[in-house]
């Protein structure tokens, strides 16, 4: 029995932990033998309210991969069918035409909100602030297949964590895996104490840090993210850790042999040029895996794993 | 004191009485309790004096008995709140307030980005924390607190 079958994936919280280990698993499947044919005929809407070209590519890339076919629009701007509708009446008319929904949207809950009126199960691409589960699961896949493990890492969370959505639902993935979490960030973008209770909860150890030159020999996974000028409330502040968070090639040298570098992309400048030639960069391969992810999700709640 | 009481809100024979309101929330009580709509006879009383409020308010309803679901929906703005049950002028039944585990459609979700304040979506949150309140939208996943609680 499938337990994903039909089922809309909104939140990282919706699986568990047999259910995300049954994605990972096929996943891996679908990247050592792919699967072509297996959505032919199926249509699959890609509903991107708010634009996100990487993420909509990757999804369209999967389900094409799969020989299935995908309808939708890539911005509620240059959609007729948007047009001072509400939400509700798009995702109703939509469903009509597909098996199943990708949606972005700049509203949080707005998928939670859509899986309730529609249909047809509906897979959350993003919904604003709040959450962006696929994202959350190919960061495990990778994080998996290149430490052989999920179970006892070391994991460098660096960047803005006060903001950043990847980084909070992949504190809670990682929380069911006995993680030892480092956590390196400016004092205005600490891990909020919520994310902290729930490690305490759980046993695990979380140390704060405000810089990670002299400790990144410990790291198994590096995940860095970008630190935004515009969150901070003075700008001399910014000016003044602006390099602290950003990856050197250098910095690398001593590190652990299994230590892999990833990152949600797009990166801008928080990860040097000179470390993507590094075999211990891991990002593009990142994005990769995203696309067996999205296949395994959407063949799951199909019904076609 | 008694009779200036009487005077001021007078006893009912049968219904119910919800006394111990702060008074700045008895407009947010009539609101939740819906009594815009209900066709008996209903007195309020406001800013009368107390010794444990300073100021309270206090609702006689005639003839009607509200379900413990609907009355427990009053606990998040007037957790102190007594409600006495009335027959043949008699406070037959007296009940104090819980908070319940969920709520929907009376609170407004604090977040300005929560498709609730957009989209025609009625709230829904799951109390996580009574004392102090704080409540998780089940859309947008964040938590209001006390501070920024708003009743629709
Ligand atoms: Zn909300």
């Amino acid at each position: 029995m499938n337990s994903l079958k039909n089922k809309s994936l909104v939140s990282i919280n919706d699986y568990a932990p047999e259910e995300i280990e049954l994605i990972l698993e096929t996943a891996e499947r679908f990247e050592k033998s792919p699967p072509a044919g297996l959505l032919s005929g199926n249509v699959i809407a890609a509903l991107f309210f708010e634009p996100s070209t990487r993420t909509r590519l990757s999804f369209e890339s999967a389900v094409k991969r799969m020989g299935g076919r995908i309808i939708g629009f890539a911005d509620a701007g240059s959609s007729s069918v948007t047009k001072g509708e509400s939400l509700k009446d798009t995702i109703l008319t939509v469903s009509n035409y597909c098996d199943l929904i990708v949606m972005r949207h700049s509203l949080e809950g707005s998928a939670r909100y859509a899986s309730e009126v529609s249909p047809v199960p509906i897979i959350n691409a993003g919904d604003g602030a709040n959450q962006h589960p696929t994202q959350t699961l190919l960061d495990l896949y990778s994080i998996r297949k290149t430490q052989g493990t999920l179970d006892g890492l070391n994991v460098f969370l660096v960047g803005d964590l006060k903001y950043g959505r990847t980084v909070h639902s992949l504190l809670i993935a990682l929380s069911n895996y006995n993680t030892t979490f480092n956590f390196i960030s400016p004092t205005e973008l600490r891990m909020p104490d919520e994310y902290k209770l729930i490690l305490e909860k759980k046993g695990l150890k979380y140390y704060e840090h405000d810089d990670f030159t002299d400790i990144i020999s410990r790291a198994d996974i590096v995940y860095m993210t970008r630190v935004q000028r515009e969150r901070f409330s003075d700008p001399l502040e910014y000016e003044k850790v602006k390099n602290i968070y950003v990856l050197r090639n250098e910095m690398l040298e001593n590190t652990k042999e299994n230590l892999r570098i990833l990152h949600p992309l797009p990166r801008v400048n928080e990860i040097e040029t000179d470390v993507d030639d590094n075999p211990k960069a891991y990002y593009f391969e990142q994005a990769l895996n995203g696309v067996y992810v999205r296949q395994a999700i959407i063949a799951a709640i199909l019904d076609k794993i | 004191m008694g009779e200036v009481k009487q005077l001021s809100v007078s006893a009912i024979r049968n219904g119910t009485v919800i006394d111990h309101i702060p008074a700045d929330s008895l407009f947010s009580v009539i609101n939740i309790l819906g009594l815009e709509h209900i066709t008996t006879q209903i007195t309020f009383g406001t800013n009368l004096d107390s010794k444990k409020f300073g100021k309270k308010g206090i609702i006689k309803v005639s003839d009607i008995y509200f379900t413990e679901q609907e009355i427990n929906k009053i606990a998040l703005v007037a957790p102190a709140a007594r409600l006495n049950i009335i027959r043949d002028y008699e406070v037959v039944e007296k009940h104090q307030l819980t908070i319940p585990d969920e709520i929907e459609g009376i609170v407004k979700c604090f977040n300005p980005s929560c498709v609730t304040n957009h989209e025609p979506v009625r709230t829904r949150f799951r109390i996580i924390s009574k004392n102090p309140l704080r409540l998780k939208c089940h859309y947008c996943e964040k938590i209001t607190d006390e501070e920024h609680l708003t009743i629709i």
